[in-house]
């Protein structure tokens, strides 16, 4: 085949992404030992919390630690089995396989981070059963390839357990295969430290978004499904390292996000202003 | 709606519909004539109010009628925070002080007090002041309206209106000012002195309080600096610069280090070189420390009983934290968290109510009192045994099933310890649910057009072996199938069918008597439109009361169960929803799991429906021992394949629904009045 004269598939090959430079990450328990003994052991990983506290990062992070490639794939309630293995496609005359991100992670002893698994579809979880137990391998039956995983791949995947749909739990035949690690929202001097270093702003701020992301998390339950997390703290900081005005960066990066209903985004406001 | 005004024959005929007068004998030829004289608007809004109140009870329906047709013309516009006030009265107190609150609130507006537009009234600020005080640290407050601004340290009174500043922004900052500082009374210290030995040394012991109010005041804005500048810039703009003579003082005692004993000091000082005329500032709320104080004893002590009775379980079940042994008390029900040595950890250690009787004291005293953490005796903590005052009831018939309790402090079972009676649903007014769809007939449109969106009947399925589309992805790919030499896939069809959802929901609707009024209209309403949406949805769902008294009567009563329709017979079952007994609640969890767990879906949810946490009559049930056995209960559904769901209108619920439900799998709402609003949302986030 011509690669010139069929670039298509080459557009659609699944990115390896291969960390030249540390991504920041702050420990706040023993997470990176328990990921890298799992790491060492080959056995997969299930990374369990709330939204934006920093799941993502982590693996980006352990992938460069452990200098294995990472492939990352955000799971959402339309991704097939085909998404994940892989498909043939036509070019020009001819039929050409494709590997999905998961085969590609595979074949390369990759990191295959499955961002946010309740959301994809149910039948979707079923194929990386073989790759979480003794076998460690992916059957791709399309091509009738049984490919058996080398030592550095490694499966991880995450799920928030605050979503509230009960149609949207993990079944405990997928749950039962995983090293499971906690995450919550960093202590709030780390927490100040992270904003301060990933938002670009100084300590102060970075200190006074930390006490605003700890009201809000107070407010859970009471108004909001959940309160801000480092993520959003970071965009605001990152707001305000632009140039904005503390309290209009926090009321569009978050209040706004958070809440539709007046009395909440009102008391987010309060809050904000109380605050800056 | 015609805008020709109502005359009084038609009045008279809609009140005499709304409030049933013709079987009190009362008449409302009176009210009508005097209401026949007001614009249609008007005539309108009185009806509502005379229709809500007649829900609540038909001599408060009456009252309020009457009372309108007199003073509506005068209220105007107000009539409708006049009817609310006097709907809050009755709650609070009943008839006689809802006929006092209205002729008040007629009279202060006859006053011209509430002339201005912009003004702002507690309940238009309520629901958005709550949420912030709650995200504020330290313990949760109770936010009411009352004739002066204060607090107890447990519950925050605030005005009814404020109308001090010109526009209605600034009426709200000043309601967050007033609030912001009662809350920092009781986050930094300031009933941790005694004033009364400075006071009664003051002549006018009023004026004292109103200048310690204010130095605290001072003291406290300062506080507020330091952890929420922005606040504290908000109040100082409000109260503009301190006056002269009072600047030095308010230096000295925004000092980091300074505390309620420097004012005191003030005021001391104050008196020695004497005080003039008080200066009065609106942002400072009243001060009443002596009740304030008492509260904090009791809270004080009862966090102290708490905290060394989580502490000497621990230690008895822990050896090497020095503790002598108790056989008696199991581990605690918190699992993995009985591994710690230094009191660092045995505080992480503790269950959540002690940690946060543990943070309490803290807030209170400082510090935690070194005599609470030291290994008290076997004597420090006696269980009290709740009298057993079931032979008091007399039993007349067969119970249809006995439900073993779990008793944490045995650790055990008790056996067939509850009985329970699956009772008839009283049958209730028909026209009720009539009234209430029609008055929700929007918000039921609403949600139907909602969920039937969610019911997925459109979604499309792919790689059908037939189906009304072509699937285009399925043709390529078999193209290439085939081109590649690989048998080429069937499948090549979109086929659009309903999905089954395959849910069923079990609503357990707490009937306690604390439910009355407001609640109970609130629980029933929310079952009217829940059903509504859940028809939409198709899901196969019953709804149960349940109530009790004692372990000898605990009753369940089927509103709707998964066989039956919602019909007519349904409706008037949810209309006959009513405030009874106590909330004994794991034996209800029990029986209804049982009941949910014969449905043959894929998914089965419980939804509790309550206004608070388990309790029954005696002491027996009320506290851990409630909340234990209905943990055990609920760990048990899980164990049949069951997801338990609590909505509730306990404002303090958040201490005890994390154990009870999982962090994720309750909601509180903070009004009752919006539980209908919000319940249909909360289905379709728990079950989309």
């Amino acid at each position: 085949m011509n690669p010139a004269r069929n670039p298509a598939p080459r557009a659609l090959a699944t990115p390896l992404v291969h960390l030249a430079s540390e991504p920041y990450y702050h420990a706040t328990g023993d997470e990176l030992e328990v990921f890298a003994a799992a790491a060492n052991s080959r056995l997969p990983v299930m990374l369990k919390g709330p939204t934006g506290c920093g799941k993502t990062r982590f693996v980006e992070h352990m992938a460069w630690r452990l200098k294995r490639p990472l492939v990352t794939v955000a799971c959402h309630d339309d991704l097939t089995t085909a998404d994940l293995v892989g498909r043939y496609l036509i070019v020009g005359d001819e039929t050409v396989w494709m590997d999905g991100p998961l085969t590609a992670a595979v074949r390369a002893g990759a990191i295959c981070y499955l961002d946010e698994i309740v959301e994809a579809r149910k039948d979707t979880t079923v194929v990386i059963h073989p790759l979480t137990d003794s076998r460690r391998a992916l059957p791709v039956e399309k091509r009738g390839e049984y490919i058996e995983a080398p030592p550095d791949f490694m499966l991880v995947i995450s799920y928030n357990p605050g979503y509230q749909s009960v149609l949207k739990e993990m079944k405990p035949s997928t749950r039962q295969r995983f090293v499971a690690l906690d995450f919550d929202y960093p202590e709030a001097e780390t927490e100040a430290r992270i904003v301060a270093h990933e938002g670009g702003v100084d300590d102060e701020t970075a200190k006074r978004l930390v006490k605003l992301g700890g009201l809000t998390r107070k407010l859970k339950g009471a108004g909001l499904d959940e309160g801000a997390g480092t993520r959003l703290l970071v965009h605001a900081a990152q707001l305000i390292a632009s140039g904005m005005s503390p309290a209009i960066a926090c009321t569009a990066a978050i209040a706004r996000p958070l809440a539709d209903e007046t009395d909440t985004r009102d008391a987010l406001d309060d809050l904000i202003r109380a605050v800056f | 709606m015609s805008e020709r005004k109502l005359f009084a024959h038609e009045l008279e005929a809609r009140l005499d519909e709304l409030l049933l007068l013709s079987l009190r004998q009362r008449s409302a030829a009176e009210p009508a004539a005097l209401l026949e004289a007001l614009p249609r608007q008007l005539q309108e809004r009185v009806l509502h109010w005379a229709g809500v109140a007649a829900q609540t009870s038909d001599d408060l329906g009456w009252l309020i009628a009457s009372r309108a047709a007199e003073q509506a013309a005068s209220l105007g516009g107000r009539l409708d925070d006049w009817a609310r006030a006097g709907l809050d009265a009755y709650d609070r107190s009943g008839l006689a002080a809802t006929r006092r609150a209205l002729n008040d609130f007629a009279a202060a507006h006859q006053a011209g007090v509430f002339e201005s537009q912009e003004g702002v009234a507690f309940g238009a600020i309520e629901g958005r002041l709550s949420r912030f005080l709650h995200a504020l640290e330290g313990r949760p407050l109770k936010l009411v309206s009352g004739p002066k601004a204060w607090t107890d340290s447990e519950t925050l009174w605030l005005p009814e209106r404020i109308d001090a500043a010109p526009d209605a922004a600034g009426n709200r900052r000043l309601y967050k000012a007033i609030a912001a500082l009662l809350w920092a009374q009781t986050r930094f210290g300031t009933f941790n002195v005694d004033p009364e030995p400075e006071l009664a040394q003051w002549p006018a012991p009023e004026a004292a309080l109103r200048w310690f109010a204010l130095f605290e005041a001072m003291r406290l804005e300062a506080c507020l600096a330091r952890e929420l500048p922005g606040l504290a810039a908000d109040i100082a703009g409000l109260r503009g610069p301190w006056p002269a003579q009072l600047a030095s003082t308010a230096a000295a005692l925004a000092q980091a280090a300074a505390t309620a004993a420097d004012s005191l000091a003030c005021l001391a000082e104050l008196r020695r070189v004497g005080a003039g005329e008080t200066p009065n500032f609106p942002h400072v709320g009243a001060l009443d420390p002596l009740a304030a104080r008492r509260v904090r004893a009791v809270r004080i002590a009862r966090d102290t009983a708490t905290l060394r009775q989580a502490l000497n379980l621990l230690r008895a079940v822990d050896p090497s934290a020095g503790g002598q042994d108790h056989p008696d008390y199991p581990p605690l029900a918190a699992e993995g968290q009985t591994q710690h040595v230094d009191p660092q950890a045995e505080f992480l250690a503790l269950p959540p109510p002690a940690r946060e009787a543990a943070r309490s004291l803290q807030q209170d005293l400082g510090e935690i009192p070194p005599e609470v953490l030291q290994a008290a005796g076997p004597g420090a903590w006696q269980p009290v045994d709740g009298v057993d005052s079931s032979a008091a009831v007399g039993v007349t018939t067969q119970p249809d099933a006995f439900y073993d309790e779990w008793d944490y402090r045995r650790a055990a079972w008790r056996h067939g310890w509850c009985h329970l009676y699956e009772m008839r649903a009283p049958v209730g007014d028909h026209a009720w649910v009539d009234e209430v769809r029609r008055r929700h007939a929007h918000l039921i449109r609403s949600i139907r057009r909602r969920f039937e969106a969610l019911r997925g009947e459109d979604k499309p399925q792919r790689r059908q072996f037939d189906g009304e589309e072509i699937d285009l992805d399925a043709q390529v790919e078999a193209r290439a199938d085939r081109k590649s030499g690989t048998e080429p896939s069937p499948r090549l069809f979109i086929h659009r069918r309903r999905i089954e959802r395959s849910l069923a929901v079990m609503f357990m609707v707490d009937m306690s008597g604390s439910t009355k009024v407001w609640v109970n209209d609130a629980e029933r309403e929310s079952l009217v439109l829940l059903c509504e949406a859940i028809e939409a949805l198709g899901d196969s769902y019953a709804i149960y009361g349940f109530s009790g008294w004692t372990r000898t009567h605990c009753d369940i009563y089927p509103v709707k169960r998964f066989s039956d329709r919602y019909d007519a017979a349904t409706r008037s079952r949810i209309a006959g929803i009513e405030a009874r007994d106590y909330t004994r609640m794991g034996v209800a969890v029990r029986h209804l799991s049982g009941l949910l767990a014969r449905q043959n879906t894929r998914h089965k949810l419980l939804v509790t429906l309550s206004d608070g946490r388990p309790d029954d009559y005696g002491d027996e049930y009320r506290g851990r021992y409630g909340i234990e056995d209905t943990r055990r209960a609920l760990l048990e559904a899980r164990e049949k394949g069951i997801r338990s769901y609590c909505v509730t209108i306990d404002r303090h619920g958040a201490d005890y629904l994390p154990q009870l439900y999982g962090p994720a799998h309750y909601a509180v709402i903070d009004d009752a009045r919006k539980l209908p609003q919000k319940i249909a949302e909360i289905y379709r986030k728990l079950t989309g």
